[in-house]
């Protein structure tokens, strides 16, 4: 009889496996530095509209993110997180899956949601917090979410999603639905026991779920290699017994070949698929972080340029002939433009009205809440020069 | 612990692991969204055997044993309450949910609120709370008060069989989280039960408490385990010319102040039971309610009887001192009745 597990080879030669590999995972990618498809790379070939739409939108994330961040910066938002150098992974795997894809994300893939569909309008509401937020104000800006786009509400809990992610996976192949879910993380999330419980149940229960991993360097001040001794995320699949991936998470058309691929397997496989994405982390954490006490300013401004995911992926459109100067200025004045009024606009909204406090604690609101409601308006109504005046009662 | 009410003999009867059983069978078979998930819930037939047959009937895919990780299986149930499934989480027992709290309060009970409605988590948590018998500081401690002080959260309480019943329904059919809190050494304990609470649609409502004896002299509330003891002391009480009101709380949050607050205001005098430490009890938020709407009705002061401010001790003397026993709930009854007694237990 074999010992659990099956059959295996037995040796004399006493050896240890080493803690690290001969060589690192290979990294796949499509296009080099310059935006030029490297020779005899595999890939899925993606037509004009659809690059263009990608290019189109990764700079509208780009555009947001600044903007965003200076409102922030001018005290007209409380709080921004940007995904500056991650654009590719955002957009990229967006464009690779389809609409029923159940998407659960960690904080820094609002362009995920915007490939969707989700408008500036939408994404400042939820920033200013005004009575238009889908989120009726309950929550810190970028903390976006939308039933209608199957995105899961950001929450501020790392890694939480990622068993989550795998529940709702679950629920996906008991309904043998044609869809898989997909979930991100970074390279921090990855230390987090959900993180390991939930790609372990993956396999186990064989459900449909792409994990993808931004790698991009840092978890706020932590560097990975304070983070792990792993050769990354990548190798952790087979660890667990799930088939994984490395790619150059800058680069559009890896991110959207390999993304793709996953999601055929995760459906046709009913198989859990890892995709590890190296990236870096071109911003701050949030605006609540200063990452140049961490790290040096020039290395920061060279991924922010040098590196660009989204320059590199105008430069192949570029030589293909699909984009120009003039729509490149063009564009880009429109989205500010957009953007600028959007904020504006978001600004003047009214604040949620009081009685959005105290509905959906339970699907029927209490006898406790209900009362202390009905105590509150009392209140306002006696003393209305101590309540704000930009919220509707 | 069987209180007859004037049934035939022919009055059906049925342990809590029975009813609880029952309960799980029948809405799995009613919901197709239904699913049970925990450590050792299929083959084993259940740590307990509360879900004795289940496997065989349903199949893995209903019944899922689940790899040792309750942070694990609770965020991946809530995941599937997500979308739409109704998974019922056991765990082992509700110390072991401290590795999975984080998922209950901040991804399942926080949820719907957070969201805006968007996001509904029809999930029920399940599983022994509090203490068994010698199983010592981390297989003992009650989490009523933890689970209870949390908006977004139902936390029940069952004491007998019918509870067991009508409660779990009710927990499984509700929309929002449910955190049900049962108790291992009642899993044996044998109620009868009647025709009504048989019936396969039988539910009882969520934050309506239940009084088990009527009473004039003092009110006692308790859940779970200690009803048996306040009912048991109640008896006792009668003896002795005191005729007390004993409550079976049945709902941790909401608590169902109504029916305590006239009890209070009928009897005058409280005495809470609790096994679970003192400090931030069930019993202290009782108390607060009590003189936040019945003061005036007050006779005497609010006594509560709790576990004792200790880890729980693992030989059997020690628990016993560290467990509320009868004679506590007696002696604090006749506390606030001005009745002369000796202030602590001897050993």
């Amino acid at each position: 009889m074999d010992f659990p597990g099956g059959k295996v080879a037995f040796t004399p030669e006493m050896s240890f496996i080493s803690e690290s590999p001969e060589e690192r995972a290979h990294c796949y990618r499509v296009l080099d530095e310059d935006g030029q498809p490297l020779a005899h790379s595999s890939f899925i070939q993606v037509s004009k509209e659809v690059a263009v739409r990608m290019y189109t939108e990764m700079v509208t994330l780009q555009t947001m993110d600044n903007i965003f961040y200076e409102a922030q910066r001018q005290g007209r938002i409380s709080f921004y997180v940007t995904s500056i150098g991650e654009e590719a992974i955002n957009i990229a795997s967006a464009a690779a899956l389809r609409f029923d894809d159940l998407v659960f994300p960690q904080y820094r893939e609002p362009g995920v949601l915007l490939w969707r569909g989700f408008t500036l309008q939408e994404f400042a509401n939820q920033c200013f917090g005004n009575r238009d937020d889908y989120g009726k104000g309950r929550q810190m800006p970028i903390h976006y979410g939308s039933n209608k786009l199957n995105y899961f509400t950001v929450s501020s809990t790392i890694a939480t999603q990622i068993p989550h992610a795998v529940g709702a996976a679950y629920s996906l192949k008991m309904d043998k639905k044609d869809a898989c879910v997909v979930t991100y993380f970074g390279d921090g999330g990855t230390s987090e026991g959900d993180f390991h419980a939930a790609i372990n149940f993956a396999a186990v229960r064989e459900a449909p779920v792409i994990f993808i991993c931004r790698n991009n360097g840092w978890a706020i001040s932590t560097p990975t290699s304070d983070q792990f001794r792993s050769d990354g995320i990548v190798v952790r699949g087979q660890a667990y017994g799930v088939r994984s991936i490395r790619v150059d998470g800058n680069d559009a058309l890896a991110m959207y070949s390999s993304v793709q691929a996953a999601r055929v397997m995760a459906i046709g496989e009913q198989r859990p698929i890892l995709i590890e994405a190296l990236t870096y982390r071109a911003g701050h954490h949030s605006t609540s972080d200063d990452s140049t006490k961490y790290r040096p300013a020039n290395e920061i401004e060279w991924w922010r340029t040098a590196r660009d995911p989204v320059s590199r992926l105008r430069k192949w459109i570029e030589s293909n002939g699909w984009w120009s100067e003039e729509a490149e200025s063009e564009l880009r004045s429109n989205v500010r433009k957009q953007l600028l009024h959007a904020i504006q606009v978001a600004e003047k909204v009214e604040k949620p009205p009081i009685s959005d406090l105290f509905t959906d604690v339970y699907d029927v609101p209490p006898s406790n809440l209900r009362e202390q409601e009905m105590v509150l308006r009392e209140t306002i109504k006696r003393y209305p020069q101590e309540y704000p005046g930009d919220v509707p009662v | 612990m069987m209180r007859f009410q004037g049934y035939t003999t022919a009055a059906k009867e049925m342990t809590v692991r029975e009813a609880l059983n029952s309960v799980l069978d029948e809405e799995m078979s009613a919901d197709p969204r239904v699913f049970l998930m925990g450590e050792e819930v299929g083959e084993y037939q259940g740590a307990y055997k509360v879900s004795k047959g289940l496997l065989q009937k349903f199949g893995p895919e209903r019944v899922v044993d689940t790899p040792i990780t309750e942070a694990g299986f609770t965020g991946i149930g809530v995941g599937a309450a997500y979308y739409g499934l109704r998974p019922v989480v056991e765990f082992m027992t509700f110390n072991f949910a401290m590795q999975a709290i984080d998922h209950i309060i901040n991804s399942a009970a926080k949820t719907n609120y957070m969201s805006a409605g968007n996001i509904s988590v029809p999930i029920v948590f399940r599983g022994p709370n509090g203490a068994a018998a010698g199983v010592g500081a981390q297989h003992s401690h009650c989490y009523a008060a933890w689970y209870g002080s949390c908006p977004g959260l139902k936390v029940l309480v069952p004491y007998s069989s019918e509870d067991a019943r009508g409660l779990l329904k009710a927990a499984i059919r509700d929309p929002d989280p449910v955190v049900f809190l049962e108790n291992e050494l009642m899993y044996g304990e044998r109620f009868p039960v009647s025709a009504e609470a048989l019936d396969s649609s039988f539910c009882l409502p969520i934050g309506k408490a239940k009084i088990e004896r009527e009473g004039k002299d003092v009110t006692i509330t308790a859940f779970s385990k200690m009803v048996g003891l306040s009912l048991e002391a109640a008896e006792i009480l009668a003896k002795e010319g005191i005729s007390a009101e004993v409550i079976n709380l049945r709902s941790i949050r909401p608590l169902d102040r109504s029916t305590i607050n006239a009890s209070v205001r009928k009897t005058n005098r409280l005495v809470t039971v609790e096994e679970g430490f003192p400090q931030h009890g069930v019993g202290a938020e009782i108390g607060m309610s009590i003189v936040e709407d019945s003061f005036g009705y007050l006779d005497a002061p609010i006594e509560r009887i709790t576990g004792a401010d200790v880890p729980m001790p693992y030989a059997a003397n020690l628990e016993r001192m560290a467990l509320p026993q009868i004679e506590d709930i007696v002696r604090a009854a006749k506390r606030v009745c001005y009745r002369s007694v000796p202030m602590a237990a001897t050993a």
